[in-house]
């Protein structure tokens, strides 16, 4: 390099930064593949093509619904506002053909002419093999196999080619509906096990990177953090054959430009805006906006019982009355959301859940209450949040501080990272704080086993413990499975009332998922899981 | 020179072992438990356990390092668990987006800042001068989120000249055949002139907002440079031999004042890289930077490490470049280390 030479290079250069005229070769296939294809954005993608991989992100799971099938799934209603909503009693075949249950099994008929999409057929011992990995790998689906009573592979039983035979375990009224969550998809076991290794004995490696299902659709393209690619899979028999061919999902960190996108008609649907902005789309009425209540979903103040001053009852139900619910409603979530609180007094209990407590805000009963229990200077304490969903969080947290430190209550707000929130949740120690729970199943008894049980889950994080209560969600988990009705909406109703009696967590309101879409996008349903169901979705 | 730059390498060694045990002891300090983050919104403690000891991070400290430099030996970085993918994949797939916006957003800063910053020279004190000391001082105090926020909904969304944000490319487009990873490049390559039209249109607003950030060090400093040199004796010398003002200004002047302004543009590089997380974000960019944010965010240790020791090896490669450009430019400069 000489420097003469060097310096005239630069010059040419800062002279000529006039950028080369592109050479015009276009091309107009490009229109009509809009019309095909569905365009939708959301702040985060999958880490996982497989939801039996480890530590695979609910952006992943919406891949797993949408590329495999189960041997089950739900038929849909329509809720009064005209949602398509999941119908929880009332399943729907989707790899099986023949659905025969015994008094301790059930057995399955295959569809006959089922294919995976690389062609071959799908047999019973696909399935077998499909669910034996579902039960193996550890982790997340096998934690969640287990709560519907399956969790070893002698448990599925191929019958012959075409038929397979799940035993249960135990009556479970659970079983049945946990066969038909994202977990227990089917793969294409020969495919799978050709990448399989003796380190990876169920290919997870593959799977990780590769659909092998037999579902509606195919991941065509996987950019992670960036892009999504699927495309119909017109072999599917599972169901009516899906309108979309293409499905573009592209991430956009930014929830401004996700708004922006939408309503300058470049994106087809968005599902996770801050509740402003949905309620703000709603008015304009340039897009179809629906919201719909998270199915077995709270979000709530909790406290841990275990230690002072949250272990005396009195000063939980100070802080019951204390929290400024109806601001929380209007300020922080705009009104999107089913209210957890202030049922009339003589409401009458229901089996059901969720359903509201009859607080309401009344600061002086509060002050009263505290002072009963020994704190009329009320104390201090901490009130943590999950960062990670700071948009609600924040404005929550700072609401309840203020109208806490009314009754003497001074609170610090502890803000805790996204990574490290469930470990502190783990740990068991923070005095108060915000969470969120919903369940996939749809049952009362379902969501107290985990929030409420003795067998302390990491989600009764109260630290809980009631000899009382846990009889009842027992007495009602076997009520269920032996059908006995009375018994259950005794015990159902007696755990509610006990709960609400006790108060170790305080509900504040159902949250809604809300989806927003252009005009002519249709056929949204909601599922327990909460993701898109690409294969009813149609535009135009 | 050679015998510089194998000189000038071998002093990074050490630097660079440095990086390599502080960012494995800086990510084991994250508050974070990324088992208990990648277990799921529904983990038993034991579920946690089967996937700590999958992760490896059971093990002792001084073991995990052993196998981390071990991997690292072999080129293997490990994988990320936040986007499912090989650390050296996503780096070598992502570091071309962001240097190619970086550079491309260096290039508009420059186009700008130096003309300005030369006029505001030649003429101190006089409307242009006073121009370029309101623009870079409001480029640099506006911060890069913010004007990738404001250029979107006026180009975006209120006109409808810009493209959609989303990213490298249209929806519609696919990517050009890998050669270098710059869009703009490689769709030339294949002769592919719709794609380069494309990935053009979404790398205005973003390497626009870069550029304005850059705009004040840049041009002051090729302003006080330009004014010291013209205040010297043989730029008088010229002025008096009665050569045209141009080629005093540009040919004389500018040449000579060019040793600081590439220094700046050494540190503006590397200050860009830095701002370019945030914009990446807004413009929904596939870069390293958002990349590594996210990995932060979910206490995801493998691409941390890869991306901190990417970016030591790039500043060590860009101060040895910018140590033989010196040379290059100024022959009174010769480094012997």
């Amino acid at each position: 390099m000489k420097r003469r030479e060097f310096l005239k290079s630069v010059t040419a250069l800062a002279a000529g930064s006039v950028l080369p005229a592109a050479p015009a070769v276009w091309s107009t296939a490009k229109a009509q593949s809009r019309q095909e294809t569905l365009l939708i954005v959301s702040e985060s993608g999958p880490n996982n093509l497989d939801i039996h991989g480890v530590g695979t992100n609910v952006p992943g799971y919406e891949v797993s619904w949408n590329c495999y099938d189960r041997l089950i799934s739900h038929e849909m209603k329509t809720l009064p506002n005209g949602t398509q909503y999941y119908e929880r009693d009332k399943f729907k075949l989707e790899l099986a053909d023949d659905m025969n249950i015994g008094d301790m099994s059930v057995t399955f008929k295959l569809k006959k002419n089922a294919v995976f999409q690389d062609g071959t057929p799908v047999t019973a011992k696909d399935v077998k093999w499909s669910l034996d990995r579902a039960v193996t790998v550890g982790g997340f689906p096998t934690f969640q196999m287990g709560a519907g009573s399956l969790t070893k592979p002698e448990q599925f039983v191929v019958v012959d080619d075409n038929t397979i035979r799940v035993d249960f375990l135990r009556k479970d009224r659970l079983t049945l509906p946990d066969l038909a969550v994202i977990v227990p998809a089917i793969y294409n076991s020969e495919l799978v096990k050709k990448h399989a290794s003796e380190k990876d004995p169920w290919g997870l490696e593959y799977a990780k990177q590769n659909t092998a299902g037999s579902g509606a659709y195919r991941v065509v393209s996987w950019n992670a953090g960036s892009e999504v690619i699927l495309e119909r899979n017109d072999k599917w028999i599972g169901g009516p054959p899906p309108k979309v061919r293409r499905i573009v999902w592209r991430m956009v960190p930014s929830a401004g430009n996700r708004r922006a996108l939408l309503e300058r008609g470049d994106a087809d649907i968005s599902y996770d805006l801050p509740n402003k902005d949905f309620v703000e789309l709603k008015d304009s009425g340039k897009l179809a906006i629906v919201s719909t209540p998270y199915s077995n979903g709270i979000q709530y103040i909790g406290m841990n019982v275990k230690t002072p001053p949250f272990d005396n009852l009195k000063v939980r139900q100070a802080v019951a009355y204390a929290i400024p619910y109806q601001k929380i409603m209007d300020a922080v979530l705009f009104g999107l959301a089913a209210p957890m609180f202030g049922a009339a007094a003589d409401a009458p209990t229901v089996a059901a859940w969720p359903q509201p407590h009859k607080y309401n805000t009344d600061i002086a009963k509060a002050k009263a209450l505290l002072a009963e229990a020994g704190y009329p200077n009320g104390f201090e304490t901490t009130l943590s949040f999950d960062l990670g969903f700071a948009g609600v969080n924040e404005p929550l947290c700072v609401l309840t501080q203020e109208s806490l430190a009314q009754i003497g209550i001074k609170c610090t707000i502890n803000k805790i990272p996204g990574a490290t929130w469930r470990t502190e949740l783990n740990k068991k120690v923070l005095p108060l704080y915000t969470n969120v729970f919903s369940g996939w199943l749809d049952y009362p008894e379902y969501f107290f086993i985990w929030c409420y049980h003795g067998k302390n889950s990491i989600f009764n994080t109260m630290s809980y413990q009631s000899k009382e209560l846990d009889a009842l969600i027992d007495g009602a988990v076997t009520a269920a499975a032996e059908g006995d009705k009375a018994a259950y909406e005794k015990d159902v109703k007696g755990f509610v009332d006990l709960a609400y009696a006790d108060m170790p967590r305080i509900p504040l309101y159902q949250p809604f998922v809300n989806v927003a879409m252009q005009k002519n996008v249709s056929g949204y349903q909601y599922w327990f899981h909460r993701r898109l169901d690409y294969r009813a979705l149609v535009k135009g | 020179m050679l015998r510089m730059i194998a000189k000038r390498m071998l002093i990074a060694v050490p630097s660079l072992v440095g990086v390599v045990i502080v960012s494995f002891l800086l990510t084991r300090a994250l508050p974070g438990d990324p088992a208990a983050y990648f277990a799921g919104p529904a983990a038993t403690k034991e579920a946690i356990e089967q996937i700590r000891a999958k992760l490896g991070l059971d093990k002792p400290l001084y073991l995990q390092f052993i196998r981390y430099v071990g991997d690292l030996a072999r080129g293997d970085l490990g994988d990320s668990l936040t986007t499912g993918q090989p650390v050296a994949h996503e780096i070598k797939t992502r570091l071309p987006a962001s240097a190619e916006l970086t550079l491309l957003g260096l290039i508009v800063s420059m186009a700008i800042a130096v003309p300005l910053g030369i006029v505001a020279a030649t003429r101190p004190n006089s409307l242009v001068d006073h121009l370029c000391r309101v623009i870079s001082t409001a480029g640099v105090s506006l911060p890069v989120f913010f004007t990738g926020l404001i250029l979107i909904y006026v180009f975006y969304y209120l006109l409808g000249w810009a493209p959609a944000p989303l990213g490298r490319l249209d929806v519609f487009f696919s990517p050009p055949p890998h050669v270098t990873g710059f869009y703009l490049i490689d769709s030339l390559i294949a002769g592919e002139g719709e794609v380069f039209a494309a990935s053009l249109k979404q790398l205005v607003l973003p390497a626009l907002t870069l550029g304005i950030f850059a705009l004040a060090p840049i041009a002051r400093m090729t302003r006080a440079s330009m004014l010291a040199v013209l205040a010297s004796d043989f730029v008088r010398t010229a002025r008096a031999s009665g050569l045209a003002p141009l080629t005093v200004v540009v040919t004389y002047a500018f040449r000579n004042a060019m040793l600081p302004v590439v220094t700046t543009l050494g540190m503006v590089f590397s200050f860009l890289l830095g701002a370019n997380v945030l914009v990446e974000k807004v413009f929904a960019w596939p870069g390293i930077g958002s990349f590594a944010v996210e990995a932060l965010i979910a206490s995801d240790f493998a691409p941390l490490q890869g991306f901190v020791l990417t970016m030591a090896v790039m500043y060590v490669a860009l101060n040895l470049l910018i140590d033989v450009l010196y040379g290059v430019i100024d022959p009174r400069v010769r480094l012997e280390a």
